[in-house]
């Protein structure tokens, strides 16, 4: 046993573990840092496959991004979590029994044919440049329009959750900056012509 | 050595942990996104390793483009959940029926 198949057993367990601790546990902000904790060994385990851009990468995004709001959502919502929990003794037996089968049926078939795939060399260094090299030449040269279109999708879904969460209240006092440019003299001064006083020296 | 099998084994096991947590944490949808995201985890770890053992950049391309569109997909979703917890003050799929017929 090589010292990367150490590694690689070690990342996976503690990726399942974790993965096991995400849809177990009560309290959903340890389920938002075990997913974490998934991600992070994840990572490892596809840095063990030479896809360092990649695992960076999710790092980056998920554990930087989209986790933080999950953590977020899930603190500033003030939920009742134990009636959210009632169901789950009771699809416990189900849910353990297909993912057994599942799993049993994806073991069979990834079988034993692929057991022998012994790796070859990096494709990366075989041709000649480093990992990220590699991906870059593909992504820019052959998926151009297909990186154009996934920016337009962020950018997209960005506008998108402005709206959704928007909130427009009623009774509150707010500037309007237009009125308030166009004020004119006449809307806030008012002339008004009084007597002068005349004989001071008469009042007492 | 680690062979093909051994990614694609524990691939799958992340994969049947996401479907067990689907179905038992049928209630609370925050949990039900974050086994979304454990699912698309498990396939890109696939796509990982097929492109390394087979020698073809496309595979880790996609992963980045399944990367974005999970990246927009928790953003949008958890921007409806914000939503739905304001009008309806719970996040309970069971409860969530307005639009039943």
């Amino acid at each position: 046993m090589t010292f990367e198949l150490v590694c690689f057993y070690f990342f996976g367990a503690v990726a399942a573990a974790a993965a096991l601790a995400v849809i177990s546990v009560k309290n959903p902000v340890v389920a938002a840092l075990s997913l974490v904790l998934t991600f992070f060994s994840m990572a490892c385990v596809w840095l063990l496959a030479q896809a360092e851009f990649l695992a960076v990468a999710l790092v980056l995004v998920y554990v930087g991004a989209v986790m933080v709001l999950f953590l977020f959502v899930v603190m500033m919502l003030d939920v009742d979590f134990a009636p959210v929990r009632e169901g789950f003794v009771r699809f416990l037996p189900v849910g353990v029994v297909v993912a057994g089968v599942m799993l049993t049926e994806m073991l069979m078939m990834i079988g034993v044919r692929t057991l022998q795939t012994t790796p070859t060399d990096d494709p990366a260094l075989l041709a000649g440049m480093s990992n990220m090299e590699w991906l870059g030449h593909t992504l820019f040269r052959d998926f151009l329009l297909p990186f154009e279109v996934a920016a337009l999708i962020l950018t997209v879904g960005l506008i998108a959750a402005i709206p959704l969460t928007l909130r427009h209240r009623s009774g509150i006092k707010t500037q309007n900056p237009g009125r308030q440019v166009m004020v004119r003299r006449e809307d806030r001064i008012r002339l008004v012509k009084m007597p002068a006083e005349k004989n001071r020296e008469a009042a007492p | 050595m680690i062979t093909l099998a051994h990614f694609l084994a524990l691939g799958a096991v992340l994969f049947c942990i996401a479907v067990a947590g689907i179905f038992i944490n049928r209630k609370n949808v925050i949990v039900l996104l974050m086994c979304l995201e454990l699912m698309l985890l498990a396939v890109n770890t696939n796509f990982v390793a097929f492109s390394r053992f087979l020698g073809d950049p496309s595979g880790q391309v996609f992963v980045f483009f399944i990367l974005t569109v999970a990246a927009a997909e928790a953003a949008i979703g958890l921007a409806i959940l914000v939503v739905l917890f304001r009008n309806r003050a719970t996040i309970d799929v069971t409860d969530i029926d307005k639009l039943k017929g």
